[in-house]
């Protein structure tokens, strides 16, 4: 870690899930720093998803700790963490698909500012939700979307609609999960100039199949198989890891980067 | 919107004039009628807006009743002012306990546990001194609105009484309308559509869905208590799981997430009902392939009607 000078914002310390007899996960690390994306490689059924859903908060751990700037956060709820500054979205689209673009995202700006007991005042007639929630459309690159149904979206303006309700709820912490799966390559390249647009103020963990996506925006990657975090390093590094071809990249014809 | 606005006015117009035919039955028939609106409306909140289908809200319209019934005074008139907001106080507290038991659970867990609460509810009136048992208890008087010595209005008046509970459908359909455009409202329907997504957007949805069923809860205590002062007594039927599943039926008949759906629920199944019963002793019969055949044609319920009717005109015209 000796090229990195600031301090992780958020640290998995051998993080462990178990499901009965199943190793999903086991002690798995990984450091996520501001300004940086990190990937997470690997085949399916590696473990890729139950570690974004530990640290989202989705999955409580087995064992391992999991930091925020120093602070152990291992027992927040996913609402929680949410509220100290980490964002998801998921790897099956997960939107409200009958409410408005606009909507979608207004809801997730109001996150911020809950003030539940103003039982009177008008949700719409909220300036600075509704503000917070074009700004976040508009750099995700939906903007010409607001006020449509997000139901109706294509698949990649959905997940840029992810992304844009992530924005939303002031997630210092990105964690994506394969946000380009089942985009065009229009919108993949579309979704990478995203990724680039937020990285230099986030620090974002990207779980990604789509090689050439993940060479473009990587500065760490991380190779998981079965459950164990197989080598962990930066993109040159794996590329030219034997163990990490051998397990996983080594069948693949994509990788020609 | 304007022509919404008309028909609801007009509607109100028409309600507004019954008392004044001087048909007793009627306007009996009306208010209880009304009543039940409310209470639909309540569980709708629940139901069509926050996505709990609750099959235990006749316990917070009975709680109220009985509160009414074992506070007032035995040959006087307790104040209005006074019993209103303490049995409508008091089940929305009996929904905001059974409430921290209940939304811990999901889906069909979650309607078999509301109706278990119910059904304990049922019995504590049922089988203890404090319900006077399967006979109920009478509510002698009325309460009264007297405010120091001045008398606004008698609730032993029955056409009072009517504009009374007309006056709060009217006041529980604005303030429901209200909350639900409010930011609170707007994260029940989220909740209603994907909860865990709320969840991961930083809503701790327990809380929002506890404070749902407790507001659910003391709206069908403000119904309660006017079928109290309607009828002048009180049973433990009224906490039944019949009265449970009739209101639900109201919900689902007039269009779940939909407050004029709810009130035109409860107005359906009530004429329904007396319709049906004096046709047939097995009146239930009827009704329940009244409801199915609704729920198979009319998905959307009552509220569901005028988008049909708009659709098919709009259709008609671009065939030609």
């Amino acid at each position: 870690m000796s090229e990195m000078n600031n301090e992780a914002l958020l640290v998995a310390d051998k993080i462990t899930r178990r499901f009965g007899g199943l190793v999903a996960n086991q002690d798995v690390c990984v450091n996520l720093y501001r300004g940086k994306v990190h990937v997470l490689l690997g085949p399916n059924g590696a473990g890729k998803s139950t570690c974004i859903n530990m640290l989202s908060g989705d999955l409580p751990p087995s064992d391992g700790k999991i930091l925020l700037l120093g602070k152990d956060i291992t027992g927040l709820t996913a609402a929680q963490r949410s509220q100290v500054g980490i964002g998801r979205s998921y790897q099956r689209t997960n939107i409200f698909p009958k409410f408005s673009v606009l909507e979608n995202v207004r809801l997730a700006a109001q996150s911020r500012r809950q003030q539940p007991w103003r039982i009177f005042s008008k949700a719409m007639e909220q300036q600075w939700a509704l503000e917070k929630a074009r700004a976040c459309i508009e750099e995700a690159g939906l903007g010409k979307k607001v006020d449509w149904v997000s139901g109706v979206l294509s698949h990649g303006e959905q997940r840029q609609l992810e992304i844009a309700m992530v924005l939303a709820t002031d997630a210092q912490v990105m964690l994506l999960d394969e946000p380009l799966a089942g985009m065009g390559s229009d919108e993949s390249a579309k979704m990478v100039e995203v990724l680039k647009r937020l990285k230099p103020t986030r620090a974002i963990l990207l779980v990604e199949h789509d090689m050439d996506a993940v060479f473009a925006v990587a500065d760490t990657i991380t190779v998981m198989v079965n459950g164990q975090v197989l080598e962990s390093g930066p993109p040159a590094q794996i590329k030219a890891s034997v163990a990490v071809q051998q397990a996983y990249l080594g069948s693949e014809d994509s990788f020609h980067v | 919107m304007n022509a919404q606005l008309f028909l609801k006015l007009a509607a109100v117009a028409i309600l507004a004039c019954v008392p004044l035919t001087g048909e007793s039955f009627y306007t009996e028939l009306l208010a209880k009628t009304l009543v039940l609106a409310i209470f639909a409306m309540s569980l709708d909140l629940l139901v069509g807006f926050t996505g709990l289908v609750s099959f235990g809200h006749a316990a917070y319209f009975g709680v109220a009743a009985y509160a009414v019934a074992q506070l007032s005074p035995k040959y006087e008139a307790a104040s209005l002012w006074v019993v209103l907001p303490a049995s409508v106080g008091l089940s929305a507290l009996v929904a905001l306990v059974v409430g921290l038991f209940v939304l811990r659970t999901k889906g069909i867990y979650f309607i078999m546990v509301t109706l278990a609460f119910a059904q304990l509810a049922f019995f504590v009136f049922h089988d203890t001194p404090l319900g006077g048992g399967s006979d109920g208890i009478y509510l002698n008087v009325k309460p009264s609105a007297e405010i120091a010595g001045w008398v606004p209005f008698d609730l032993d008046n029955q056409t009072h009484l009517y504009y009374f509970i007309l006056a709060m459908l009217i006041a529980v359909y604005a303030f429901l309308g209200r909350i639900l455009q409010s930011p609170f409202g707007r994260v029940l329907v989220g909740i209603k559509s994907n909860e865990h997504r709320m969840q991961s957007m930083g809503y701790p949805t327990f809380w929002y869905k506890l404070a749902a069923f407790g507001l659910a809860g003391g709206l069908a205590g403000v119904a309660g208590f006017l079928y109290a002062v309607v009828f002048g007594f009180v049973t433990p039927e009224l906490l039944s799981w019949h009265q449970s599943g009739n209101v639900l039926l109201m919900v689902i008949l007039g269009g779940m997430g939909n407050l004029v759906g709810a009130i035109a629920g409860a107005f359906v199944f009530t004429g329904m009902q007396e319709v049906f019963a004096t046709w047939s002793k097995h009146w239930q019969l009827i009704m329940g392939g009244v409801i199915v055949a609704a729920v198979l044609f009319l998905p959307g319920g009552l509220a569901a009607i005028p988008g049909r009717i708009k659709r098919s005109l709009q259709g008609g015209g671009s065939n030609e």
